[in-house]
């Protein structure tokens, strides 16, 4: 039995959680859902040990625990199955599942039979046909998750939580992931499902709770509810953010995207992304909304040349086809990409603003001309209010709210026609968000296209005038008008089976 | 606050002098004209190499084959003054003037460098693993065109370069200081400087932002092959002779000069600046050991502590902020 109460979880500017309760009984399979934000992944960190600092109580069968570090949540029975796999693609099945507990014999070196023997036992659980000698990196995405199952069977936790535990999976695998669930349930293990596929919740799960905006909302027996009960539980709230005002009325044509497919780089058979077509308007922005997992990163960075080997697209701009094959076609065509990490591909974190905003501007051989790069930049320091010392400071002392208006500092200096929007607002705060909203507005009224992939529903609804969505790599519907609504957004973007 | 970030930033430099202070009590000839000069006559090749790898390791890479590839093109450069090419089977024979064998030998390292940045962008194999391979075939390559023996006698006119002196300057100090020159504005005023510092600093964003990194991955480690090139030149004019084993272990000194210059070997942050002081603080540490009559065994030993000391003063600035 694991108990949470009146948890709360403050990051700067954002409460990520705020007084969460939650009770997860032992014996019944317990569902928690909530949407992309909701404090879903901010819970399961706390109760890793990853996060400290958190005000209210958890409880693990009447106790107060609290975890210092992962070690400490493992050692009193928590055993977490993660979304983003754990594992260690360089280190073989057995090495991974072992790991940090190796089996020793009496000299004190490792007994790989034993832990060999374990291990096949524990690959037939769950149905992976390898063996426990091959490097983990070399297995399908599927039958690494199996892994991480496998890994959590052996760990004999008390608590097992599962994040989205077959978003690889077949159906088989499915089944067979269900049949091991109902084992646990039968030896008293305390078991919560996370999982935004609906009917997977419905066929294995008899005990709901709902998380949103880091609240408590709902909760009761799943056989007393229904989907669309589950799903307005989810988005059922005030929506904040001001709604767009007119309506956009489609004009010219930036860009026309047919064709679009990405192959997967390691194996042959699926592709990531793939018959994608859809056409963009001048001053229009338009959403991609789509879950974890379902492309829209991928996308984008398609469209910005950055997998040219691995990608099949034909791109119409102005009525003529380009040919987009590495960044600075994409640049040159008047594109610009802010992408949704800043530490891994936004900004050289220890360079200042005038660097980074002068960074796409530059061809291979030049003089820099220091004085307009540092008016630029002060220009763009001021118009979006980034809060720093001077255009001197390193970007790495900025917040993230002022790190992103950097990143879109550097390429509206680029002037572009078409601009791609990754997550845009993902951690910062809220007044950094509604500037970032506004700024948007303003520069889709001024013709740019924006192409603005998002999975936080009330933005998607409040910035953008039509929405394509996006499920396993595909485009499952355009949503515009009376349709574009959280129902129907979340609707297009589950899994269908 | 200020005053103490201009402290740091300067470390090398206030150990270059507290050395030379020291030097200068302790010894009477350390300070004298002739050997000031003769230290900054000895510093220009090291100078030379390490400006043009500093470069290299701005982007977060290494070049290891500066040694070697100065010991092949400081051959070639001595070969072809000599005997210049001959091909018997066409009766032919083809001499080289001074300039011809120089401009042959910066041939030779920037092809060579180029190599280095082909099989690092083409087939991404790492800085280190590509330029140690290099290392090995330069060497080789050295050895088997000057089958083993030294290459002497090159004419007075040669020999000048690295002797002769001009407005009161050594020859070696006026080319290095050059190098220095267009190295700094190069890092400082250009966008391929800046580009060098993007990839470093974080070559993803570099990416994403258009910077054409295979270009200016080729473009450093062809400065730093042809760099060396010229170094190569520089000890063979000196010695007036290209010892089949010149050059070996050079590439160490450089990185040490770049490494107490505070450049960070994982990239993005660092100097030309602070390479020539770093290069300049080995050369006088040098030169001290030896007025001192340190031992050469023990001088080895003081010179790795003090690269140790550099690098590890920085980490704790680093930390502190």
């Amino acid at each position: 039995m694991l108990e949470v109460q009146n948890l709360t979880m403050e990051f700067p500017g954002v409460k990520a959680l705020d007084g969460v309760n939650l009770s997860f009984e032992k014996g019944k399979i317990n569902a928690l859902l909530g949407e992309n934000g909701a404090g879903k992944s901010t819970l399961l960190k706390i109760l890793s040990g990853v996060y400290q600092g958190y005000s209210g109580e958890i409880r693990m069968n009447g106790q107060t625990v609290s975890f210092p570090d992962t070690i400490a949540s493992q050692a009193a029975g928590i055993a977490i199955i993660h979304q983003e796999l754990n594992l260690f693609p360089n280190l073989t099945i057995c090495e991974n599942i072992f790991l940090g507990k190796e089996i020793e014999n009496k000299f004190g070196l490792l007994d790989k039979q034993s832990m060999n023997a374990i291990c096949l036992d524990l690959l037939k659980q769950v149905g992976v046909k390898a063996n426990p000698n091959t490097r983990v990196g070399d297995l399908k995405v599927s039958e690494q998750q199996l892994i991480e199952i496998a890994k959590a069977l052996h760990s004999k936790a008390s608590v097992i939580l599962m994040d989205e535990p077959t978003s690889a999976l077949s159906d088989q695998e499915i089944d067979r992931l269900h049949q091991l669930i109902r084992n646990w349930q039968s030896q008293g293990k305390t078991i919560v499902y996370i999982s935004h596929k609906m009917d997977e919740l419905f066929r294995i799960t008899e005990y709901y709770q709902v998380l949103r905006d880091g609240k408590s909302i709902a909760y009761g027996w799943m056989k007393d509810t229904t989907e669309a009960q589950l799903i307005a539980h989810m988005v059922g709230r005030n929506v904040v953010i001001e709604k767009k005002k007119e309506n956009y009325v489609q004009k010219e044509i930036a860009i026309d995207v047919k064709n679009l497919s990405l192959r997967n780089q390691d194996s042959k058979i699926s592709n990531r992304l793939q018959n994608i077509h859809f056409k963009a308007y001048k001053g229009e922005i338009l959403g991609i909304f789509g879950l974890m997992g379902a492309g829209r990163t991928e996308l984008l960075e398609t469209l910005f040349g950055l997998h040219p080997e691995y990608s099949d697209m034909q791109i119409f701009l102005h009525g003529n086809v380009k040919k987009i094959a590495s960044p600075a076609d994409a640049i040159l065509n008047k594109m610009a990409f802010v992408t949704e990490d800043r530490k891994k591909d936004g900004l050289v974190m220890e360079q200042d603003l005038t660097f980074n905003i002068s960074l796409p501007n530059l061809e291979l051989f030049e003089w820099l001309k220091d004085e307009p790069a540092k008016a630029k930049a002060e220009q763009y320091r001021t118009d979006l209010r980034i809060k720093s010392s001077s255009v001197e400071q390193l970007c790495g002392k900025l917040s993230g709210g002022n790190q992103q208006k950097v990143i879109l500092a550097k390429w509206l200096s680029t002037n572009p026609e078409i601009l791609l929007l990754d997550e845009p607002t993902r951690g910062i705060d809220i007044q950094a968000k509604d500037e970032i909203y506004q700024l948007m507005k303003q520069i889709a009224s001024k013709g740019t296209c924006i192409l603005f992939a998002s999975s936080e529903i009330p933005e998607i609804l409040a910035l953008a005038d039509r929405v394509l969505v996006m499920c396993n790599g595909q485009i499952q519907a355009e949503l515009t008008g009376d349709l574009l609504n959280e129902h129907n957004l979340l609707k297009e973007a589950l899994p269908k089976l | 606050m200020i005053s103490s970030s201009i402290l740091k930033k300067s470390q090398s430099l206030i150990a270059l002098l507290l050395l030379m202070i020291v030097l200068s009590i302790v010894t009477d000839k350390f300070l004298t004209a002739g050997n000031l000069w003769n230290v900054l006559r000895q510093i220009s090749v090291n100078m030379c190499l390490s400006i043009g790898m500093t470069l290299v390791i701005l982007t977060a890479g290494i070049d290891l084959s500066v040694g070697a590839v100065l010991g092949l093109s400081g051959a070639i450069c001595a070969g072809l003054l000599k005997s210049g090419i001959s091909i018997p089977a066409m009766d032919l024979w083809i001499g080289f003037t001074v300039l011809g064998a120089i401009v042959a030998a910066i041939t030779v390292g920037t092809a060579l460098g180029l190599f280095n940045g082909w099989v690092i962008t083409r087939f991404s194999v790492p800085p280190f693993v590509a330029t140690l391979s290099m290392l090995t075939v330069a060497r080789g390559l050295t050895f088997l065109y000057t089958q083993g023996q030294p290459i002497s006698d090159l004419g007075a006119n040669f020999e000048k370069i690295g002797a002769a002196w001009f407005l009161g300057v050594p020859v070696p100090v006026w080319i290095s200081a050059l190098f220095i020159l267009v190295f700094y504005v190069l890092t400082t005023k250009t966008s391929l400087g800046r580009f060098i510092y993007a990839i470093g600093g974080n070559e993803k964003a570099a990416q994403v932002s258009g910077v054409p990194i295979q270009k200016v991955k080729w473009i450093v480690y062809a400065l730093s092959g042809a760099m060396a090139a010229i170094g190569g030149v520089l000890v063979t004019s000196r010695l007036n002779s290209a010892q089949p084993n010149a050059g070996i272990n050079y590439e160490l000194d450089a990185i040490a000069a770049i490494v107490i210059g505070g450049t960070s070997l994982s990239g993005g942050q660092g100097s030309v600046k602070g390479t020539i002081i770093g290069a300049i603080l080995i050369g006088v540490l040098n030169n001290g050991l030896v007025l001192l009559n340190v031992s050469p065994f023990w001088q080895q030993v003081v010179k790795g502590l003090v690269i140790l000391l550099a690098v590890i003063v920085d980490k704790m600035n680093q930390k502190a902020k």
